[in-house]
């Protein structure tokens, strides 16, 4: 980790630049996206949440710092691993939960899947499964705001893998010969699925080293501090909406858990996620909220709050009924339904 | 009334979309200020401007899934894909993109974009830039396709196609651009999912899509000269949603179906035709429903070997013959 430098100086006090009261939500937001996520784990070792699922344990402070720094009307597009920015846009726990585990209440009543979690409403314009698809999608997306001259953000989360496929230096390329206003986000985990990142590019940074490329700012930070990611999400969303064009943003960061479902992640380095815990983004804001001298009741009633919703979500969803079989064949044509043929 | 080329009728097409609604724009490979590989789309900068018809990188898949994402948000994007080969590479959007995130996310999200692009063959270009291709859309739930024959259902499906909800794969045929047609002056707009009987007959219904359909109207007209047979020439026009009314309609007014499909036979849109033949109208065939393809083959580029292999008139006239054993 080389961005210590970036943590916030000593003494700076409650009145810096992110002030308590965003703090506290930076802080409830990645204990939200902690508690949630290890809940549906927990859920799937129940046999609960069916199908797949990939979690975000470990790498909170990226969805929570973005998310606090977007606006109502800023788009997120997500990758299969998109739980917790999902979450972070403010959708409730249960419907997320409720997709996972397949049944009516889910977000979308279990048609996408713990892959394609989508809410418009909230500004999350689908969770994409095919690496790298979503780059492009986001382009457009920020292509019409600069054609309607709206001032919204698109975001676009991916991981340190995808930046290997074809379509990320398609949309890097194309956002910056067009200008576009929009922010890509990769979360460098250091694993695609179960390879390390290193084995397969030729350079050190995945992201980082090949903005020079399309014409960008190297960007590479310490993506398990909230803070720093909040500050750089706040710096590259201004250049987007001053139509200065796109920013490429490496956040360095580890997955606590394996790629997906149960893996167990046999393939690290003994000790590696030991030393990657020490720096665990939770505690390390937690310890941040101490050091700008949060009280610790302050601190124990938002781990009790967000316990709560997601007892209570867990709960509601153990309760709620599978869905029901007639969606299989609504919405496949903007008439809503499924007629191909007269 | 005006005779205009197809390769007109395009660029007549999208002008007219895009001067009723400022949500349309047009996207592709040398679109802009060259008008296009095909010369389909000259004029449409000068007219509407850098900022609603742009010139693209080379990248398939940023221009679809930049399509995607405006339409998601509100735009009505046409975008080009310069050969319909291309499309194998940014399928993604067509197979996995486009049509499954209205489905994925129960209904929250939209899609209303054309992806227009120039498929089959004629130009002598290779088994790389003259397939028809048509069968690869057909296949994915969530599409629409059409492939118009003529200069006015050019203009009448492009509207049809740009004001459609849905994503429309629109597939021009590049043999075709030349070729002319009468054009009533003012708006045009036709209606997807809607076949058009080209010519009245007693005898057998010949169902053909594109280039193939002058191409099964010559062989009609030469079939009744020649041998007295009196064909129904079926234009599908759109692949989906399909007119099948309209066909199982003709089949059981000329009791025998032939299909000219330009694509390779495996799996071409004519097998689909002639499974729900045999499945709704069986009883009101009087023969075997035939099928008249391009043979299983990547297409060969020399002029001499392109034109055996596709359906010609010829080969519509002697197989016909054949099946009803004139
Ligand atoms: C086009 C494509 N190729 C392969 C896969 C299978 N796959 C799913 S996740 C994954 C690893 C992606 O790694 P990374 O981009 O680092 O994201 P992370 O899972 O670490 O968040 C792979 C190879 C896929 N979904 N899509
Ligand atoms: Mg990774």
């Amino acid at each position: 980790m080389s961005t210590a430098k970036d943590r916030v100086p000593a003494g700076s006090g409650l009145n810096d630049d992110i002030g308590e009261k965003k703090r506290l939500e930076l802080y409830r937001s990645q204990v939200r996206l902690r508690e949630a996520e290890q809940r549906a784990f927990d859920l799937f070792l129940q046999n609960l949440v069916k199908g797949t699922s990939h979690l975000s344990l470990g790498q909170e402070a990226i969805a929570a710092g973005f998310a606090e720094a977007m606006v109502k009307g800023d788009l997120s597009f997500c990758t299969y691993r998109g739980h917790a920015h999902t979450l972070a846009r403010g959708v409730p726990v249960e419907k997320v939960l409720g997709e996972l585990m397949q049944r009516d209440n889910g977000l979308m009543r279990g048609k996408g899947g713990s892959m394609h979690l989508t809410s418009e409403e909230h500004g999350v314009m689908g969770s994409y499964a095919i690496i790298g698809a979503h780059l492009p999608i986001a382009c457009g997306a920020a292509w019409r705001a600069q054609y309607r001259g709206d001032k919204d953000v698109s975001v676009c989360f991916f991981g340190d893998g995808t930046t290997n496929i074809g379509a990320f230096h398609e949309a890097l390329n194309f956002a910056a010969v067009w200008k576009l206003p929009v922010v890509f986000v990769c979360e460098n985990n250091l694993y695609m699925e179960y390879t390390p990142i290193k084995d397969v590019i030729p350079i050190p940074q995945p992201a980082a080293d090949r903005a020079s490329a399309y014409g960008l700012e190297r960007i590479l930070i310490d993506g398990n501090d909230a803070d720093i990611v909040y500050r750089t999400a706040q710096k590259a969303f201004a250049r987007a909406r001053a139509g200065e064009g796109p920013s490429l943003i490496e956040c360095l960061t580890y997955r606590h858990s394996g790629h997906s479902r149960a893996d167990p992640a046999k393939y690290r380095p003994e000790g590696e996620l030991e030393e990657w815990k020490k720096h665990d983004p939770v505690n390390v804001y937690r310890e941040r909220l101490k050091q700008f001298g949060v009280k610790d009741d302050v601190i124990a009633e938002i781990d009790a709050s967000v316990r709560k919703e997601v007892d209570d979500a867990t709960e509601a969803c153990k309760a709620a009924a599978p869905p029901s079989l007639d969606i299989i064949f609504t919405d496949v044509y903007a008439d809503g339904g499924w007629a191909w043929r007269n | 009334m005006a005779e205009i080329s197809y390769r007109d009728a395009v660029t007549r097409g999208i002008a007219q979309e895009m001067s009723r609604d400022p949500d349309v724009v047009f996207l592709g490979e040398d679109v802009a200020k060259p008008g296009g590989c095909f010369k389909a789309t000259v004029g449409l900068y000068e007219q509407f401007g850098g900022v609603r018809v742009r010139d693209t990188p080379i990248s398939e898949q940023a221009i679809l899934g930049a399509a995607m994402g405006a339409a998601m948000t509100g735009l009505k994007p046409i975008a080009e894909i310069m050969f319909s080969d291309f499309i194998a590479v940014c399928f993604d959007y067509i197979a996995n993109e486009f049509p499954k995130s209205r489905y994925m996310s129960n209904g929250q999200t939209k899609c209303p974009l054309v992806v227009r692009t120039a498929n089959g063959a004629g130009s002598r270009f290779g088994a790389q830039h003259s397939q028809s291709v048509e069968n690869w859309c057909m296949m994915i739930p969530g599409l629409k396709v059409v492939a118009p024959s003529s200069p006015i259902d050019v203009i009448g499906l492009m509207a049809a196609a740009v004001r459609d909800p849905d994503p429309v794969i629109f597939f021009e045929h590049k043999s075709l651009y030349n070729s002319k047609g009468e054009v009533p002056d003012g708006e045009i707009v036709d209606t997807l999912g809607t076949a058009k009987i080209l010519r009245a007959g007693k005898d057998c219904t010949i169902v053909a899509l594109a280039l193939m359909v002058p191409r099964a109207l010559e062989a009609a007209e030469r079939l009744r000269i020649d041998y007295g047979i009196d064909c129904e020439v079926v234009d599908v026009r759109s692949l989906v949603p399909l007119d099948t009314k309209t066909i199982l309609g003709s089949v059981a007014k000329t009791h025998r179906l032939f299909t000219v499909e330009e694509n390779p036979r495996l799996c071409g849109w004519g097998a689909e035709i002639v499974s729900i033949v045999a499945d709704e109208a069986f009883y009101d065939l009087d023969g075997p429903p035939v099928r008249i393809t391009t043979p299983h083959i990547p297409l060969p580029a020399a002029d001499i070997m392109e034109d055996i292999v596709l359906p010609t008139p010829q080969r519509i006239v002697d197989t016909i013959r054949r099946s009803l054993g004139s």
